[in-house]
């Protein structure tokens, strides 16, 4: 037998195939070994079952296509959370025995990160809203619209949940049912919160990046967190989220009410004669004081409105109210 | 007078037609048309996801969303036309410069039937929302993929048969790649699928791994194993430097083997396997110096051929892709540049530049080279022309349009503007890009109607034939 690769064919493609798995084993398989088990970062719960549905649902769409879960350690990944930890993915596991553990990294970023969504957008009437018609809330997105994930009934059942649309994207009759995918899909992306890590919280990363502007903190906030709904202008969308500029509650002297509902969220409210339906989440878990003074101050100097400002005690005696 | 000149350059028609066995004519040609009907398919795609960027309430249905045609595109085009196509030429490629037959005919006409068949079911599972995890390249699930895996290694038995029993000493520097690429695939695509160590995070590490190795140690080696038999032939010189070669063949082995993780920097994958990906990312400068130079130097002095031919200036622009793209893909693992482009379009732009700029163009020299000389029936100059052009030039646009738009995000995010701002920004750039799409997706129509010119005399026999061959 030659030992010469040009003539020898046995020898060279043996070479081929041995050298290149024993490179895919240190390359690959070994380090893949590694992290197949991950303690969980504490405080991660497991998902529910639905969730885990839910999580399917979102593969299946392709979701993962344009949305990334990886927060990077760079300052301009910090609107999405706090880098993403190892830990962070220790319940991923395959969807059933046809298909692998979902990519949920992702690597393409045409819509925003979801590693946090549930905490940076809790509002689920919203995220019908925007399954049903991106457009609704978000008026230059480029999004996938998803009605094949809601029905559209004469007739409102007991348990169904009902989608209320801004007069101009709802169908002319009947209401807007979601589908159990629909449900399943709100109940992940809802489930999408980071948990806490020491010396990884967001406000000291964004703080230690912008040291003395609590007012760039402020919109920072807004943009990733309220303006979703309340809109980048502040002006909300009609009868469903409720305009800050001019409000009220927004633009007066006595701040105790904004902080109370930004704090404890609200329901059922009727302003100016509107009855919005949709739900406020509470801020309280999300926010430190610091981060809500910044947010309820950004809001109550912009669009023309002229409110009192508010500081990081008055917040704090507000939400000592309900301990 | 300069205003008579024509447009157009007037080129050689070929000079030798090759008395082939007609049985394997005509089965690469049904390789080669099966790749363009899902050429045709796969681009059109493209095109209008493509348009969903600039009309996002086109196809508000499932089958028709984004989500699942995504993965159809790219799979189509991965699995289904380059593969194909490769397969095809490789059939040709391998026994002539074994000199010697193919080693079994029947082997490889089933595995294109069972190829077609993988790809086929892997569109309708798609359609239905059935994927693989989402797992970029390898959405196929694992039933799906096996039957493609059966094609390959089909192909693989009979190329590595047909290579054992060489009339020659040597085994040319083509079968080195081609058969490389077969055996690396079976490897990578054995090792995606396994799911023993594939929970939580050590998915990502295998997607990185797949994602990279699905193109690299398939698309690349074995449409270089291809052009290293084109490319001389045409020229009718042999290759500039064999050893050049062979020294590119074990770097590509080596150094791109241990790069995968760059698909994953700044994610909380392990530090070191994000370090040795960039760092051999680099190292896969010396395999592209090595194989760009081996290709141009081949060419020195033949630029009067190239022009005359209607084939070699396919291959003249992916060996320029070849280097161009794959050196951008390094630069994009370093870190620094990394942060800006990760995540935005710009990576959009780059898997275009290498898989059309750099492979499909090479297959296309390979194909307009081969089928007239085996069935005798050229196209006609002025289409492979528009073709040429078409293709070229709706690349650049693509590609461009991406490239700075891209930048664009990613300086709008470094920027900390409110996210919108980087989708709002980018509807010119995607307007462009649909453009360029267009041209691209026009060449394909305009290679399909050439294929169709340049297929075997006669169908007739080709029915009794097969009816031999299942006998």
């Amino acid at each position: 037998m030659k030992l010469n690769f040009h003539e020898n064919h046995k020898l060279l493609f043996n070479v081929v195939f041995w050298g290149f798995v024993f490179l895919s084993i240190i390359i690959a398989i070994a380090p893949a070994y590694n992290l197949n088990e991950i303690e969980p970062t504490p405080g991660l719960k497991p998902m529910t079952p639905e969730e885990f549905k839910g999580l399917g649902v979102y593969v299946s769409e392709g979701c993962l296509y344009c949305h990334t879960q990886q927060v990077r350690p760079l300052e301009s990944d910090l609107i999405f959370g706090r880098p993403s930890a190892p830990g962070d993915y220790a319940y991923l596991k395959p969807l059933d025995d046809l298909r692998m553990t979902p990519a949920v990294l992702g690597s393409e970023r045409t819509g925003p990160d979801l590693s946090n969504i549930g905490n940076r957008q809790p509002s689920k009437s919203w995220h019908y809203i925007h399954l049903y018609n991106p457009r609704a809330v978000v008026k230059s997105s480029i999004m996938q619209a998803y009605p094949w994930l809601f029905e559209i009934k004469d007739s409102v059942g007991e348990n169904d949940v009902v989608i209320s649309l801004p007069p101009d994207t709802a169908p002319k009759e009947g209401k807007v049912i979601a589908t159990e995918d629909a449900e399943n899909l709100v109940a992940y992306l809802l489930y999408l919160k980071q948990a806490p890590i020491k010396g990884l919280n967001n406000s000291e990363l964004f703080s230690s990046a912008d040291k003395n502007s609590s007012g760039t903190m402020g919109q920072n906030l807004y943009n990733s967190s309220c303006a979703s709904c309340h809109q980048q202008n502040g002006e909300g969308i009609p009868s469903i989220f409720p305009p800050l500029k001019n409000s009220a509650v927004v633009d007066s002297d006595n701040a105790e009410e904004h902080i109370r509902i930004v704090l404890f969220g609200s329901k059922g409210k009727v302003i100016d004669g509107v009855e919005y339906t949709s739900e406020m989440p509470a801020q309280a878990e999300n926010f430190s004081d610091e981060e809500i003074a910044a947010i309820i101050n950004y809001e109550r100097t912009n669009w023309g409105n002229n409110g009192s400002e508010v500081t990081a005690e008055d917040v704090k005696m507000i939400r000592a109210e309900r301990k | 007078m300069e205003l008579t000149r024509p447009i157009t350059v007037s080129k050689s028609k070929i000079d030798e037609i090759i008395d082939e066995d007609s049985r394997l004519t005509k089965l690469i040609y049904h390789y080669l048309l099966s790749a363009t009907a899902w050429l045709i398919f796969g681009s059109f795609v493209g095109l209008f996801l493509g348009l969903k960027f600039i009309y996002p309430d086109w196809g508000n249905t499932a089958w028709l969303s984004f989500g699942r045609l995504r993965p159809i595109h790219t799979n189509v085009v991965f699995w289904g036309w380059t593969s194909l196509s490769m397969i095809g030429l490789a059939l040709y490629v391998v026994p002539r410069t074994s000199q010697n037959r193919l080693y079994n005919l029947l082997l490889s006409r089933q595995a294109l039937y069972v190829i077609n068949l993988s790809v086929l079911l892997g569109v309708i599972s798609l359609f239905l929302g059935i994927n693989n995890g989402g797992q970029e390249y390898r959405e196929f699930t694992w039933p799906v993929m096996l039957l493609f895996a059966l094609g390959i290694g089909a192909n693989l038995l009979n190329l590595y048969k047909t290579v054992a029993a060489r009339k020659t000493r040597e085994i040319y520097l083509s079968n080195w790649y081609i058969l490389a690429a077969f055996i690396w695939t079976m490897v990578v695509v054995v090792i995606a699928y396994l799911p023993f160590y594939q929970n939580s995070l050590g998915e990502t590490i295998i997607q990185g791994y797949y994602m990279h190795m699905g193109v690299g140690m398939w698309f690349t080696p074995l449409v270089l194993g291809l052009t290293y038999y084109f490319l001389p032939k045409l020229l009718n010189k042999p290759i500039y430097s064999y050893s050049l070669g062979v020294l590119a063949f074990w770097t590509q082995m080596v150094f791109y083997s241990l790069i995968g993780a760059h698909h994953f920097v700044f994610a909380p994958i392990p530090w070191w396997l994000q370090t040795v990906a960039i760092v051999f990312s680099f190292g896969m400068f010396v395999t592209l110096f090595a194989g760009t130079a081996n290709f141009l130097l081949t060419m020195k002095g033949s630029f009067r051929t190239i022009a005359k031919s209607y084939s070699l200036p396919y291959i003249l622009v992916g060996v320029i892709f070849y280097f161009l793209a794959s050196g951008q893909g390094s630069l994009e693992a370093l870190r620094s540049l990394n942060k800006i482009w990760h995540f935005t379009n710009f990576t959009v732009a780059h898997s275009h530049l290498t898989m059309y700029g750099f492979v499909v163009f090479l297959i296309w020299g390979g194909i307009y080279a081969l089928m007239p000389r085996l069935t005798g029936n050229e196209p006609s100059h002025i289409l492979v022309g528009i073709h040429f052009w078409f293709a070229l030039i709706g690349l650049l646009i693509y590609g461009f349009a991406l490239m700075i738009g891209g930048t664009l995000q990613g300086q709008s995010w470094i920027d900390g503007l409110p996210f919108i701002n980087s989708v709002e920004l980018m509807a010119p750039y995607w307007l462009w890009r649909a453009v360029g799409g267009t041209l691209m997706f026009i060449a394909h129509l305009v290679f399909a109607f050439n294929i169709f010119k340049m297929q075997p005399a006669s169908n007739k026999d080709f029915v009794l034939e097969t009816a031999e061959e299942s006998v």
